[in-house]
């Protein structure tokens, strides 16, 4: 069994859902990265989403913009990517690392050779934001090889057919965009969150994790009573921007546990 | 059995848009069913008797349609070779082809019940065009506009704020055209119910590429029967300037199965193709994915989007429409640099013999003409589109000149 799928059985046999925290890799700094991911580990997280940066993020918000900016300062390739992943298994070998970018650094390095390498790294799941599975049939092939799980996004605007269509593609589990908006926009509205999830649910078994305006603890518990896994990006991103390299790991740490808490209160047996 | 060699007429896109490996749909899923929404749309209408009577309409009265096809005499005799004849774009309502796009699109926006469009502009001259539009239409207008071309196209920016379009200044990045798509991207995915996105080239995700195209190639069909009447014959090269490529698009289209008429995308090569200061991406770039679509792109050896230069914001763009990536590796149409130095000449050139002062972007595609013309017969023709007029670039030559204005 892949590290997504046992991460995601585990949980449910515990009943809880999973906390997946996101950051651009080499924001703030290159030398951080490895050692914000095990203190995400420590914090709670149970699987780590590792933004790939890139020039041109159409689908996020300033705060992630400005992180891919930071990130690019240094020079963050996907070659570089694939060297903080391998460092992090060093000594962690269980929690799921899913990539999360653009197509185009991708398409650059090619399919084949990208699969190889992110799976040689130690990389569970993708998740290209700009590659629909229209698009996406080759790309999906390279990573089946691999055994990597395509990781595709449903919209609020995803009528039930193409739901079905997007779930048949997808592997480990897929991933609601709660808002129409981009990254770290307004609050969520649970009550139409919990309406689309049960299209969902109704189209696939696969866990389905919830993200975009998650940004607090509170809103992190109310999405975790519905959701199996509950995505928090632009929230923690905010933390490294304020922090900066010396204090960000921390930072990131206590928010991460305050949500952990929130989401497992009255849930732990 | 029918005779095999019968040739097949040009019809791309495919039903999901591409053009051979190009074009497609890369956006992320939230604009999916919108895009989707938007080519049934555009389906439905663009064979409606109703729509299409409209739009001749409004190219006739309000843009003032069509436009004149005229013999650069005196600019032919001084080069020496073949007649070089001008598609007369400049003449257009807000003086580019530009408009011919927006019209069709705030139509289809006002038939789709949307109250607000927004638009990038990189030049302003489709900012210009929306936001014209939109005052016409009443609709509620946003154009997103790199910082750094604000700077550069200050009396279009003002323009706009005359016509009632709130003009929102893009800071990140390079701060020029690619950002402001992103920018324009980011709000149409935040206000997909209410807002219609008017592209103004002919490329980003399926449908527009087509769409765009479509509502250009007025100039083509229009040139196309001007020559014929003109000059009794088909004309020898079509030559446009290419930085998303909508004019030329729009020129080239109508004659693409006429295999005698030769077709040169003029680029922008800055400073030069020899330095890295230059905005053609078809002549330097490799495909990639870039706005909703695949393309040539000038990007670093990461994938990462690179900044571009040109004298003329309009072709300060890392990508190009999906078409002319198409049309360039089937070999139908050839795409050739110019630099910002021989924009220049030609620019006063026409402007001195002919009385004509042309917008920077369209000087790549004269310049490319007058290099052309004289390896021709004096029996051959060209046809140019100048597809905008100089007035909005007059304070970026005084500049260059040494002249306060």
């Amino acid at each position: 069994m892949n590290r997504i799928d046992a991460c995601f059985k585990q949980l449910r046999e515990r009943k809880l859902s999973a906390l997946v925290p996101y950051f651009t890799a080499g924001d703030p700094h290159p030398d951080t990265t490895v050692p914000m991911m095990h203190a995400m580990v420590e914090a709670g997280a149970d699987i780590i989403e590792l933004g790939v940066p890139f020039s041109d993020p159409m689908a996020d918000g300033p705060v992630i913009q400005r992180a891919s900016e930071r990130a690019l300062l240094h020079h963050v390739s996907l070659k570089r990517v694939f060297e903080f992943v391998r460092a992090f298994r060093m000594t962690d070998s269980t929690t799921p690392v899913i990539l999360m970018g653009y197509l185009n650094p991708v398409e650059v390095m090619g399919y084949a050779s990208f699969a190889a390498q992110a799976a040689a790294a130690g990389v569970d799941g993708v998740l290209t934001v700009d590659l629909p599975p229209e698009e996406g049939a080759e790309f999906v092939a390279a990573l089946d090889r691999h055994q990597i799980a395509p990781i595709f996004l449903i919209a609020p605007t995803t009528p039930p057919a193409r739901i079905k269509i997007i779930c048949s593609f997808a592997r480990g589990f897929v991933y609601y965009v709660s808002l129409k908006g981009v990254t770290g926009a307004a609050n969520l509205d649970i009550l139409a969150v919990t309406e689309k999830l049960k299209q969902i649910r109704a189209a696939s078994s696969l866990p389905v994790g919830v993200g975009f305006g998650i940004r607090d603890a509170q809103t992190a518990a109310s999405v975790a009573a519905v959701a199996d896994a509950v995505v928090v990006g632009s929230a923690v991103v905010k933390q490294i921007e304020e922090h900066g390299a010396a204090g960000a790991v921390n930072a990131v740490a206590k928010l991460l546990r305050e949500m952990r808490a929130a989401m497992d209160f009255g849930r732990l047996g | 059995m029918k005779n095999s060699t019968t040739k097949i007429p040009y019809q791309l896109p495919d039903a999901l848009g591409h053009f051979g490996p190009y074009g497609g749909r890369f956006v992320a899923e939230t604009l999916m069913q919108p895009l989707e929404e938007l080519r049934l749309a555009y389906e439905r209408y663009r064979n409606d008797p109703e729509f299409c009577a409209e739009l001749d309409f409004d190219l006739k009265h309000f843009v003032g349609r069509p436009s004149p096809l005229y013999y650069a005499k005196r600019w032919s005799e001084t080069l020496g070779g073949a007649r070089i004849y001008l598609k007369r774009e400049d003449l257009n309502h807000t003086g580019a082809h530009k408009i011919n796009n927006t019209v069709g699109q705030a139509l289809l926006a006002k038939r789709m019940g949307k109250k607000r469009v927004i638009a990038e502009t990189g030049a302003g001259q489709h900012g210009v065009a929306t936001a014209t539009v939109a005052a016409r239409f009443g609709f509620e207008c946003v154009v997103y506009m790199g910082s750094e071309d604000i700077q550069r196209q200050a009396i279009n920016v003002y323009r706009m704020k005359l016509l009632g379009a709130t003009v929102v200044p893009v800071t990140s990045g390079s701060k020029t055209l690619k950002d402001a798509l992103n920018e324009a991207m980011r709000d149409w995915v935040t206000n997909i119910d209410n807002t219609f996105y008017i592209i103004g080239t002919v490329a980003g995700p399926h449908p527009y590429p087509a769409m765009v195209r479509d509502f250009q190639a007025v100039i083509g069909r229009e040139a196309r029967a001007q020559m014929l009447e003109q000059e009794g014959k088909l004309p020898d090269a079509l030559v446009a300037c290419v930085g998303g490529g909508s004019n030329a698009m729009g020129l080239f289209y109508p004659f693409i199965d006429d295999n005698g008429v030769a077709m040169y995308g003029v680029e922008a090569a800055g400073d030069g193709m020899h330095t890295d200061r230059h905005a053609a991406s078809l002549g330097a770039g490799r495909p990639g994915v870039l706005h909703g679509n695949r393309t040539y792109l000038l990007e670093d050896a990461d994938g990462q989007i690179i900044e571009t230069h040109s004298i003329s914001a309009g072709l300060d763009y890392p990508g190009v429409g999906p078409e002319h990536a198409w049309l360039k590796d089937a070999g139908r149409a050839h795409y050739v640099p110019i630099t910002d130095a021989e924009a220049l000449q030609a620019f006063h050139q026409l402007t001195r013999l002919e009385g004509i002062i042309p917008a920077l972007e369209s000087s790549h595609a004269l310049a490319y003409a007058a290099k052309l013309a004289p390896t021709l017969r004096k029996d051959q023709t060209v046809l140019v589109n100048l597809s905008g007029r100089g007035d909005k670039d007059i304070h970026t030559v005084a500049a260059i000149e040494g002249i306060k204005v």
